[in-house]
């Protein structure tokens, strides 16, 4: 297994699931992710990443197995674990700000915009505060989401293929302004994806799921490649060629 | 970040300079648009009067019908039986919007309690409303109760359904938005499910307002001694058809009012609405 970053923080243990009507979506799973570490979920489509993560975030329960968060068994959601789904899912009655504070409710007013606002200054929309979600683009509307999610300052961070809707721009600069305010708390990170660049740009470690019901496939630690990556740099290249090796889709059928 | 966000514009252009002297003239114009047919209507059915082609004694003049109105109102007593309908359509209406609402919430939220409630509550919704006038008066007498019960009876269903239906239909996405928060019970109901259903609400309350004016006038044929609907049934006991017309159209008017009230209410609060009618009057309101 890969050199993890750090003690484990997060641990799936043989998590499997299998749907009420029989579909199963995934063999027993099993990876660790070390404290402040960015992993990777990277698969084809129908491997499971997504149902993995949303058992990791606790929106499923695992047919088998246990998925624990520091040293608590994820049953249900926790304000610790933030999830950023694959579209912005923001509340279109409120404004930004009151969008960013959405998960703060049990805080004072004060406190709550505090909060959002330093969590909108750190995504470069502060001055958007007021507006509503339909004035926003697909690709602001995701940053907002990204506050959202960070503003109660998770310890687990994961996202659900956040940039898949977002055309190839907006998607560096939103990988760009992620890497940019994942530094401020440096929380663990989870991410799925199906875009292999994505996921060498971003991760500490890439875990490939494969296969339906998935399993993990293989598990690259990406020591090697230094920060800031360039997506033209050899090393960054030859990484690219390994990985769509393993994902070559014959050995699926 | 500030270089990132010259790049990425908003996707509707933001119009914080919305109220403007032009926009606001232009929206009182289309307001008044609304009167162009019932004045036309006033003028041809005066006509009609006027030179005989209806018999007055059925139809009368709407000058005739005003003139009645303002005798009413010069004795005092216009004012009295409007006050008591608004009365009873304020006391119905919230009384059944309010228990509409705590049901609605209810059955659109949990599924057990939907399942326990709701076939009685459509049951209930089958049975015409006037099937329930000598149960009220039996139960309530013939004073005050049984009229605001009635009415707070045509009120709910409206109002119970769009709001049970518009629970069902909340985006299941945002709801498992409010559940990663730790959300649930009466808490996602009232930051999630209530203002995702808050245009299906106001369809309901304008609605229940709606049958709580049509109510209002069962109630009153059924034993009043004041209130529009008396006025009405007396109007018809002296043969005077211009008291009746006069009753019929304070119906109309203090109905649309009190619509209207709820129209602006609702569009106070929906603001935030991304939809077909909400773009139509942004455009209608730009600066050309």
């Amino acid at each position: 297994m890969p050199r993890r970053k750090g003690k484990p923080m997060l641990r799936v243990e043989r998590v499997a699931k299998t749907f009420e009507n029989g579909l199963a979506a995934l063999q027993p799973v099993s990876f660790h992710v070390g404290q402040g570490e960015i992993v990777g979920l990277l698969g084809t489509s129908g491997s499971g990443k997504s149902t993995l993560l949303r058992i990791i975030g606790g929106l499923h329960h695992a047919s088998a197995g246990q998925v624990l968060v520091g040293r608590l068994p994820v049953r249900a959601p926790r304000l610790e674990i933030g999830l950023v789904f694959q579209e912005p899912r923001l509340m279109p009655w409120l404004t930004v700000e009151e969008n960013v504070r959405f998960g703060l409710y049990r805080l004072s007013k004060d406190e709550q915009a505090a909060l959002a606002r330093e969590a909108l200054n750190k995504v470069g929309l502060l001055h958007f505060a007021a507006v509503y979600p339909r004035q926003l683009s697909g690709g602001m509307a995701q940053r907002v989401a990204i506050a959202r999610a960070l503003v109660t300052r998770p310890s687990l961070l994961l996202l659900d293929e956040p940039f898949s809707a977002l055309d190839a721009f907006t998607r560096l600069q939103l990988q760009e302004h992620l890497l940019k305010t994942w530094e401020y708390d440096r929380p663990t990170m989870l991410f799925v994806t199906h875009d292999i660049e994505e996921a060498l740009a971003l991760s500490d470690r890439v875990v490939v799921l494969r296969g339906h019901p998935g399993r993990v496939d293989s598990d690259f630690a990406l020591d090697d490649l230094t920060r800031p990556r360039k997506r033209t740099d050899a090393g960054f290249q030859a990484w690219k060629a390994r990985i769509l090796d393993r994902l070559d889709l014959s050995l699926d059928i | 970040m500030a270089e990132a966000d010259a790049n990425i514009e908003p996707a509707v252009a933001l119009d914080a300079d919305a109220v403007s002297t032009p926009r606001i003239s232009r929206r009182r114009w289309r307001g008044l648009r609304g009167l162009i047919l019932p004045v036309l209507l006033l003028a041809i059915w005066e006509s009609l009067s006027r030179f005989g082609v209806v018999p007055v004694n059925l139809l009368p003049a709407p000058s005739l019908v005003l003139w009645t109105l303002w005798n009413l109102a010069a004795a005092g007593h216009l004012a009295v039986h409007i006050g008591i309908t608004l009365e009873r359509v304020a006391l119905g209406f919230l009384a059944g919007a309010a228990a509409a609402t705590l049901l609605g919430a209810l059955t659109g939220y949990s599924a057990r309690w939907r399942e326990v409630l709701d076939p009685t509550l459509q049951s209930l919704r089958a049975i015409p409303s006037i099937a329930w006038v000598p149960l009220f008066v039996l139960w309530l007498g013939i004073f005050e109760a049984s009229k605001i019960a009635l009415i707070a009876l045509g009120a709910f269903f409206p109002v119970y359904l769009e709001l049970m239906s518009g629970i069902e239909h909340v985006d299941r996405k945002l709801v498992e938005v409010g559940r990663m928060y730790g959300m649930s019970g009466a808490t996602l109901v009232r930051r999630v499910l209530l203002p995702a259903t808050l245009p299906y609400y106001l369809v309901g309350l304008r609605g229940g307002l709606g049958l709580g004016w049509m109510f209002v006038i069962a109630a009153e044929l059924m034993g009043a001694s004041s209130g529009l609907g008396y006025l009405l049934v007396e109007g018809q006991e002296t043969s005077r058809p211009a008291v009746i017309i006069a009753s019929i159209l304070l119906f109309a008017i203090f109905g649309k009012l009190t619509d209207l009230a709820l129209e602006r209410l609702g569009r106070r609060f929906l603001g935030w609405q991304d939809s077909f009618r909400a773009a139509q009057e942004r455009q209608a309101d730009a600066p050309r």
